[in-house]
């Protein structure tokens, strides 16, 4: 009997992508069923780079020669409620930790935007959440993990073991080794719920007023009408959210559950989405209902699961269809605070005028990066996302001479296209990565595409 | 946990078992996994225990030695109300063609081997008056075909035991034998096969169905992905003089 199969590779290899869709490379896809087998696998090779969920954009999940799987590596371990650490292997996904958990009274304090990640690609990407700003990215819930090299030696790395290789691991983007289990603190709730503050920001002035006269709040982000333009350039709603106490609950949703149960709803975008509903019409619409939604709930604080208020886009699956076949690239720059206001606007100004991103589009106020290699520095970053087409990259190449100029980088986890020059322009840190993977031998052993093409 | 209910898998370290024993855990069953590769048993009885927070016990079992398993059951310090039984090798087929010792290890794993252990458990849960028996079988025993005939021919047999078992506890009332078939299931057995995506399964699928068998709706025999059992209809219906032609 023969037919598709999903994710297994042939002899001659099987053709990656990431979530973007784009590019799509051919690599031969290993699948070890334990840390021991994937250690194995590593051992030996070159070209070789790990892999957790694909839920990175671009191009850093898929290794030029070999890509190892972490998905067999998906157990835990053990559990102290005292300490609320918690040891898992890299496989592991966040949604498992919190369908693990969350009915126990146990959050995690870092989550990115989707569930759906291993915690291997998170401490990889050194992932931010909404309260980058307060709390710093993914790295500072992690204790230690293990590493293998690509000799085969396995490294236990902590704040004090290995501690440049911890670091460097941190936003390292698969480059130092393959993480086989790490040891994460996880964060005590009361509830499940979020209070959820919303704030009308008629402009992008306004919107970064507002995240900065609320940077104590935990959560803080801000959703951008891509399309608005003159005056209301920038138009957005921004959030603000803390986790709900017993006593929030007893005063705005006396009737709900602390801990309800998990409903399992889940839609799919169907495989050939008509990519011409996402045309300026139907997005304006979209755009203005939900601004005026948004809008009606001002002021009055709400009661938010965390399910919705984290992950919105999990509850579709493979919304990522929805561009077709090209695929899309999502570019996420951050700018230093100081610059930060002109070059947003000047950013969000040629978006608008070229009229194809999505949507909406993300700000959100990081803190001081973790590692070497992490993405976040202090100030603002912007997302958004473009379907691919013929004009696109010459288009971002404009975007990315300011982000250059504004002493900014592009977030690596997301990237598909930037140049070399761009990336080492962004990332000081660079030369310790560079330093560590001489170390340890993994400077032509351990390669991803992205490594590749900006020369990591 | 005392006063719990209790499941004992054979197989412990497989995907199915590991899979089938969170399932039970989930609900707060205590769990014990037997298995020959102690260190894999025990990292998915660490998983299990981290998950549920039940407790989670591991066991050495060669089932194939034989002699040994009547004194497996007689020295359980706690007789389980369900024992699985996922032991199981998918062997190569071809090798084993000429390969007698090969071919022997296929029909003992699948067929002799899980026939005699559950036997000891029939007997101990026909003398407490409670229990319920799992074999996980396979579609392959529903019909020999050219690529596995030596695993198909001894999950058949396994089946017909089942079968068999069933009938006669049937009469004294209160054990039960249900046995599975599951389609393609991806697990380390299969990492290496293409399975056609319609009807391939993940691990917690089979547990799922086995719990639901098991506890929330009685049945006695199962096929996991449940269009797996037209298929099987139709390729059983097949005279042999198109089905010897047939590449499948
Ligand atoms: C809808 C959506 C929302 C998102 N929101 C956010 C957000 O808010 N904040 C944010 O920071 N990111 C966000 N992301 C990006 C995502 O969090 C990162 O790309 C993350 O790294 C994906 O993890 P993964 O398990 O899918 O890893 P993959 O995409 O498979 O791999 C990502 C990187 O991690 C490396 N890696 C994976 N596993 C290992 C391992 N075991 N050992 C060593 N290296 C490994 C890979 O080599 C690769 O370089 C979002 C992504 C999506 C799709």
């Amino acid at each position: 009997m023969s037919g598709r199969a999903s994710g297994i590779s042939d002899p001659g290899g099987i053709r990656l992508s990431g979530w973007g869709n784009y590019p799509k490379i051919s690599t031969e896809l290993l699948a070890p069923q334990s840390p021991a087998a994937a250690r194995d696998d590593l051992l030996g090779r070159s070209g070789v780079v790990a892999r957790g969920a694909g839920r990175a954009y671009g191009d850093a999940a898929i290794g030029t020669q070999a890509t190892i799987s972490s998905r067999g590596l998906n157990r835990m371990r053990r559990f102290d409620a005292a300490t609320a650490q918690l040891t898992i292997e890299a496989g592991v996904t966040i949604a498992d930790i919190l369908a693990a958990f969350e009915p126990r009274g146990f959050f995690l304090k870092v989550v990115p935007g989707t569930k759906l990640v291993t915690v291997g690609g998170a401490i990889a990407a050194d992932v931010h959440g909404k309260n980058h700003h307060r709390d710093g990215g993914f790295g500072t819930i992690v204790d230690s993990f293990r590493l293998a090299l690509p000799g085969g030696e396995i490294v236990c790395c902590s704040r004090s073991e290995n501690v440049a290789l911890f670091a460097a691991t941190l936003g390292g983007m698969g480059l130092t080794g393959m993480i086989l289990d790490a040891t994460l603190r996880l964060l005590p709730i009361e509830t499940a719920w979020l209070r959820q503050d919303t704030r009308v920001a008629g402009n992008l002035d306004a919107a970064i007023d507002q995240l900065e006269s609320n940077a104590s709040s935990t959560y803080s982000v801000a959703w951008i009408d891509c399309l608005a333009r003159g005056a209301a350039l920038g138009r957005s709603l921004v959030y603000l959210a803390e986790h709900a106490t017993r006593r929030d609950i007893d005063r705005l949703g006396p009737d709900l559950a602390p801990f309800p149960n998990p409903r399992t709803q889940r839609l799919s975008v169907p495989e050939l989405f008509p990519a011409w509903l996402l045309n300026r019409a139907s997005m304006r619409m979209f755009n203005e209902l939900y601004f005026r939604r948004g809008a009606a709930h001002q002021g009055e604080p709400r009661l938010v699961h965390w399910n919705p208020y984290f992950f919105p886009l999990d509850a579709i699956a493979d919304w990522n269809r929805i561009y077709g076949r090209r695929g899309f690239v999502q570019y996420q720059c951050v700018i230093p605070l100081e610059r930060a206001r002109r070059v947003l606007a000047d950013i969000l100004d040629r978006v608008s005028r070229r009229g194809d991103a999505s949507f909406l589009a993300v700000l959100k106020q990081l803190g001081d990066g973790g590692g070497p290699m992490s993405f976040p520095l202090r100030g603002y970053t912007l997302t958004m996302d473009f379907p691919v087409s013929d004009t696109l990259f010459a288009f971002l190449d404009q975007l990315d001479a300011l982000v250059v100029d504004a002493g900014g980088r592009l977030y690596l986890a997301k990237d598909a296209r930037q140049s070399r020059a761009t990336f080492e322009s962004g990332y000081p840190g660079l030369a310790a990565l560079r330093d560590i993977r001489q170390q340890t031998g993994a400077t032509t052993r351990l390669a991803s595409h992205l490594s590749a093409r900006l020369g990591i | 946990m005392t006063g719990t209910k209790s499941i004992l898998v054979i197989g412990g370290s497989s995907d199915i078992g590991h899979a089938t024993a969170l399932r039970y855990a989930k609900e707060g069953w205590r769990v014990t996994l037997a298995a020959r590769d102690l260190a894999a048993a025990q990292r998915n009885a660490d998983d299990i225990r981290t998950r549920s927070g039940v407790d989670t016990t591991v066991q050495s079992l060669d089932v194939l030695q034989t002699g040994q398993l009547a004194g497996f059951v007689a020295g359980l310090s706690v007789l389980p109300d369900t024992v699985v039984c996922v032991v199981g090798e998918l062997g190569d087929q071809l090798r084993a063609q000429t390969d007698p010792e090969l071919a022997t290890t296929i029909i003992r794993t699948n067929f002799e081997a899980p026939s005699l252990l559950l036997e000891q458990f029939a007997q101990a849960f026909a003398a407490r008056g409670s229990g319920t028996i799992v074999g996980v079988s396979s579609v392959a025993g529903d019909r020999g075909r050219a690529s596995n005939y030596y695993y198909g021919a001894a999950k058949a047999g396994f089946t017909q035991f089942l079968s068999g078992l069933r009938n006669r506890l049937a009469l004294a009332g209160k054990v039960r034998v249900v046995t599975v078939k599951p389609g393609f299931v991806r697990t380390k057995m299969t990492a290496h096969m293409k399975l056609p995506a319609p009807l391939t399964v993940q691990p917690d699928r089979v547990a799922e169905d086995i719990y639901r068998a098991d506890v929330t709706r009685p049945r006695d025999v199962i096929y996991v992905a449940r269009r797996f059992w037209l298929v099987m209809a139709i390729i059983c219906a097949l005279p042999e003089t198109i089905f010897k032609r047939m590449r499948i």
